[in-house]
């Protein structure tokens, strides 16, 4: 349209007023967009990097391999088994559901398992594996292999797992390990980021549990790129951790095998220790269990059995168990009375079957009596009026300090779970737990390890030692740690008169060795290998009076749980102890006939390192013998290959 | 009008035009084009595809097309200002019914040999008809009610479909895009104010209004208000985004943390890296003196469209100038306050530097047009 140059005029002029006040408003807001850039990128700029730092880098720990276990050979107890699993990545395997029937065609998955796969993948990210299976044979491992092309998106990973390829023999000392559970947590105040990885496991009982510090060993960790789903993109740098110390327990795999196998069918624990050195050659409770199935993860059915057994495979009695030691603790009053010189070597005491003490009669296990008796007797025929007697003269004070100078009453800090302490009893403990006062009647039944004695199989085995050897042996059980050798203090002496010491020892010997003695069955032929002990047989509930007049006395008549528990301790040889060794075998009747065969074949067994020759055994016995040692269910070992360490 | 309308003496003809383009203009619009390129390359994980190399395509098809427009004289394009307007409001129809839908939207219209979003087209289309409305319509009605009225309803037609697609973001420019149009052409002052008066006085009326027994809006359209307002509201839906950004405008700092080195668009944690925020890219790889820089050359160009504009004292060629410049600087403002976080997030691109093949079309079509504007521009004294 044509326009009066007047009106161009107007229309340039508005147009220029107009565009000058856009362009301004314009730069205007372009200013203002360049401060918020500076504010953002100058001002903010260390606060904002450290955001995008933060959204980029992950830290993962990488869990350190755990430390093995080794016996005092160097033969492995708990390893690391390689672990094959077969995992799944969703976006790579296209039809999930697919992939996984044909994976179940080619090696058997559990129902269960092929559901909680496809949960499992549907629920993480696409690129996130998650495990099918676990546990695949070689053979299972192969077949996938071979099948690769046909299953996409399924790769095999190699983990480790912790193994204990003795399985029942070494399942009360080393225990087992498992996942970190809340319990765990709550437990113990480990800060050690560890153990929030979800498949990290840990010692929960025994030595995997008490030298867990030292087994687990320090992450290490990488840093990685992750994008913004959290798939890792890059590792930018890694430190490797330190993998767990190796230990080295001073237990001989053979001899523990033996004990196990030995006490078969039985509820009992035995204890086998160096006189020298107090090293735990074995240590043994029956039954046991298979620690493998723990690190599984056991199944509600198995673990029913176990806790409804009532032999209680999973009570650790050689250490757990507190029994009356009953005879065994003969040697604590007879040893404190002649220290104190209220009994001389030569004494004798009448023995008519019984002891009036006021108006109470404590009896003799002998009806008839053992007549005129000294110390030798006393402990070779195990009479109990002689106790009654001496205990009076010595008074309880001196026989609780005895006690506590041979190692009972006291916690050994073995790493093992629920080491008992025991019980001496004092006139004060009485007074503070009972609130009586202690009575003459109390000490009499002390003086025979009954009434409130109670001892652990372990630490019958350490005072058994320490008469042995004399000196106040402590029990050992972990040997090396990473290789460096354990310290031992060279042991103190007891302080004890060595007569007094023979004349205690004199009696042992003759417990097993005298044709009166009342482990003379079980006594060893060969002559340099001869045995000295002490039975014990104590009982778990109080005669009473009709019972006695009646003659209800058999343990034969009575049911299992009120049976008398069987003890003996020993060492061996008698002229050199080398080896000290507790036997108990539960409501196992009496201890001449339970306890000390089971002792006698350790004892045999330790001194000659391997199954002994018959001809250690009484000549009548050994065609019984023979067929015990066929039908024991030893395990076969290779020959012992000791190794150092070795890691696949 | 017609062909002899313009000085003929003065005004050259030919290819000798070509002498008379605005190569400043050229050489900004490939500078910024550039930049684009080099942030496709770096978000593709340095890799020319799946984004540089179609983006340099397109561009070099819109460089010719540029050419073309420039080329055509001025008049030519105001008699197609009309058929172009009606034109586009009959894509936005067919948007509407044949539309293929993306992203939750439909936008995109398929012509055979390519694959159109009218609402792109429209922005320029818009410009063009006002533009052809001013340059027609006598000078003393210009603020007269009905002929101010009239422009108006061009203006809400289109944007009424765009709304419909749905396409806030777009619609907001339609609507802005042709104010300034009719601002610049000399609507009295007196209708922008009361317009941004009575809006403000509506959204003041909405918040006021709110807890109180009149509130003006239901509770829940409120809440979505106020998250559209303030996503940091919502960190984990529209608020991640904005914090993610931010996070990578921020950790560029001085100078950035070099080229293919940001660690936030590489690893995904921007989202539409390669389309609405790629200044965020920019920014962190090259930090605060390539965005400044940016905003520079847009700067330059703006100018230059305004200076262009206040040479030319023809009606149509200075408004049309002045509307296309408006338009593209909105393009780029609002995109930048989004992407700081001083904009609610609206689905709008960064010209020439995002990926997309309409916008950047269209866009260089636009500049074909200043720059006709600018070749055809009336000489001497008329």
């Amino acid at each position: 349209m044509s326009r009066t140059p007047r009106d161009n005029a107007i229309s340039t002029r508005t147009i220029g007023r107009r565009s000058l006040v856009l362009g301004g408003a314009q730069l205007a807001f372009m200013g203002l967009l360049g401060l918020r850039m500076r504010h953002l990128q100058v001002e903010q700029a260390d606060q904002f990097r450290l955001l995008a730092e933060e959204n980029r880098i992950n830290i993962r720990l990488i869990p350190p391999e755990r430390g093995l276990i080794f016996d005092r050979n160097g033969v492995p107890i708990a390893t690391n088994e390689q672990n094959y699993r077969v995992t799944i990545v969703r976006e790579d395997a296209g039809d999930v559901e697919e992939v996984i029937a044909r994976l179940s065609r080619l090696i058997e998955l559990e129902e269960g398992e092929i559901e909680r796969t496809l949960r499992e993948v549907e629920r993480r990210s696409a690129f996130v594996p998650v495990t099918v299976t676990d546990r695949l044979t070689w053979e299972e491992l192969s077949k996938v292999a071979v099948n690769a092309p046909t299953l996409p998106g399924i790769t095999s990973e190699v983990g480790l797992s912790r193994r204990y390829p003795m399985a029942e023999d070494f399942a009360h000392i080393v225990g087992y390990v498992g996942p970190v559970s809340d319990y765990d947590l709550g437990r113990i105040e480990d800060p050690d980021p560890l153990l929030q990885i979800p498949e990290f496991q840990i010692g929960k009982i025994g030595v995997e549990s008490k030298m867990e510090q030292d087994l687990r060993g320090s992450s290490g960790n990488r840093r990685i790129e992750v994008n913004s789903v959290g798939r890792v993109m890059r590792e930018l740098d890694r430190q490797e951790g330190k993998p767990g110390s190796d230990l080295q327990l001073t237990i001989d795999h053979r001899l523990q095998n033996f004990v196990q196998a030995r006490m078969t069918g039985e509820s009992a624990a035995a204890v086998v220790m160096d006189t020298q050195t107090g090293d735990i050659l074995a240590i043994g409770s029956a039954p046991s269990f298979d620690p493998n199935k723990f690190v599984r993860g056991i199944s509600t059915a198995d673990y029913a059995e176990l806790t409804e057994n009532k032999y209680r495979p999973l009570a650790n009695k050689s250490v757990q168990g507190a029994y009356p030691p009953g005879s065994t603790f003969k040697m604590v009053t007879a040893l404190a009375a002649l220290e104190a010189g209220v009994l001389e070597h030569d004494e004798t005491v009448f023995c008519p079957g019984y002891y009036d003490l006021g108006n109470r009669r404590f009896h003799c296990w002998k009806r008839g009596g053992h007549g005129r008796t000294d110390l030798n007797k006393s402990l070779m025929e195990s009479c109990d009026v002689f106790y009654y007697d001496i205990s009076q003269r010595v008074g309880i004070d001196k026989i609780t300090e005895m006690a506590r100078r041979l190692g009972l009453g006291q916690r050994f800090d073995l790493p093992m779970s629920a080491v008992a302490e025991g019980l001496t009893p004092s006139r004060e403990w009485k007074r503070t737990r009972r609130g009586e006062e202690w009575l003459l009647g109390d000490t009499l039944n002390s003086s025979i390890g009954q009434g409130f004695v109670l001892a652990s199989p372990l630490q019958l085995a350490v005072m058994t030692a320490r008469l042995a050897s004399g000196t106040a042996v402590s029990p050992r059980l972990i040997r090396s740690v990473n290789g460096v050798e354990q310290k031992v203090e060279p042991p103190e002496g007891l302080g004890i008169p060595s007569r007094h010491l023979n004349a205690i020892r004199r009696g042992m010997i003759s417990v097993s060795n005298h044709r009166r003695g009342t482990a003379f069955g079980s006594r060893i032929e060969a002559e340099a290998m001869r045995m000295a002990g002490k039975t014990g047989t104590s009982q778990v509930r109080s005669i009473t009076t009709e019972e006695r007049a009646q003659g209800v006395f058999r343990n034969e008549d009575l049911p299992w749980e009120r049976r008398d528990h069987a003890l003996f301790v020993s060492y061996a040889p008698h002229d050199n102890p080398r080896i000290a060794c507790s036997v108990v075998v539960e409501h196992g009747g009496g201890g001449s006939t339970a306890a000390a065969p089971i002792a006698r074949d350790i004892v045999l067994q330790a001194l000659y390192e391997g199954l002994p020759p018959l001809s250690a055994y009484p000549a009548n016995q050994r065609r019984m013998i023979e067929e015990r040692q066929k039908s024991l269910p030893l395990r076969d070992f290779e020959p012992p290959v000791p190794t150092g360490r070795s890691r696949a | 009008m017609s062909y002899l309308d313009y000085n003929l003496r003065t005004t050259p003809t030919g290819l000798r035009k070509i002498l008379h383009l605005n190569w400043a203009l050229v050489l900004l619009i490939c500078a910024v084009a550039s930049a684009g390129f080099l942030m496709l390359y770096s978000v593709a994980g340095g890799s020319l595809t799946p984004w540089a190399e179609p983006q340099m395509k397109r561009f070099a098809a819109g460089m010719i097309l540029m050419f073309i427009v420039a080329m055509i004289p001025l008049w030519f394009w105001r008699t197609m200002a009309v058929p172009a307007y009606l034109g586009s409001l009959v894509l936005l129809l067919a948007v509407e019914f044949f539309g293929e839908t993306r992203m939750g939207a439909q936008r995109w219209v398929d012509l055979g040999f390519m694959r159109l979003q009218p609402s792109e087209l429209t922005k320029i289309t818009l410009v063009m008809m006002l533009a052809a409305y001013y340059d027609w319509l006598d000078i003393k009605k210009t603020s007269h009610p009905f002929w101010v009225a009239l422009p108006v309803v061009l203006i809400l037609l289109p944007t009424f479909l765009v709304i419909k697609q749905p396409d806030l973001g777009t619609s907001l420019l339609l609507v802005v895009g042709g104010g300034i149009t009719m601002f610049v052409a000399g609507v009295h002052w007196l209708y922008f104010t009361v317009v941004t008066g009575l809006g403000a006085g509506l959204v003041t009326a909405v918040f006021t209004s709110r807890g109180t027994p009149w509130q003006l809006l239901k509770d829940y359209q409120y809440r979505r208000i106020d998250t559209f307002l303030d996503p940091s509201q919502d960190p984990l839906g529209a608020g991640y985004h904005i914090t993610q950004s931010k996070i990578a405008l921020g950790s560029g700092g001085w100078t950035g943390r070099g080229f293919m080195q940001g660690t936030q668009s590489r690893l995904n944690f921007l989202p539409e890296k390669q389309t609405d925020f790629i200044f965020t890219t920019l920014a962190e790889e090259f930090g605060f003196v390539g965005g400044f820089t940016l905003l520079s050359l847009y700067a330059l160009i703006e100018i230059f469209c305004i200076t262009s504009a206040l040479r030319n004292r023809d009606r149509f060629g200075a408004i049309l100038t002045l509307g296309i410049g408006a338009t593209f600087f909105l393009f780029f403002a609002v995109n930048m306050s989004m992407v700081m976080g001083l904009a609610p997030v609206v689905g709008v691109p960064l010209p020439l530097v995002s990926y997309g093949g309409s916008a950047m079309l269209v866009l260089l079509g636009a500049f074909g047009l200043v720059q006709s504007a600018h070749v055809h521009r009336p000489r001497g004294s008329v």
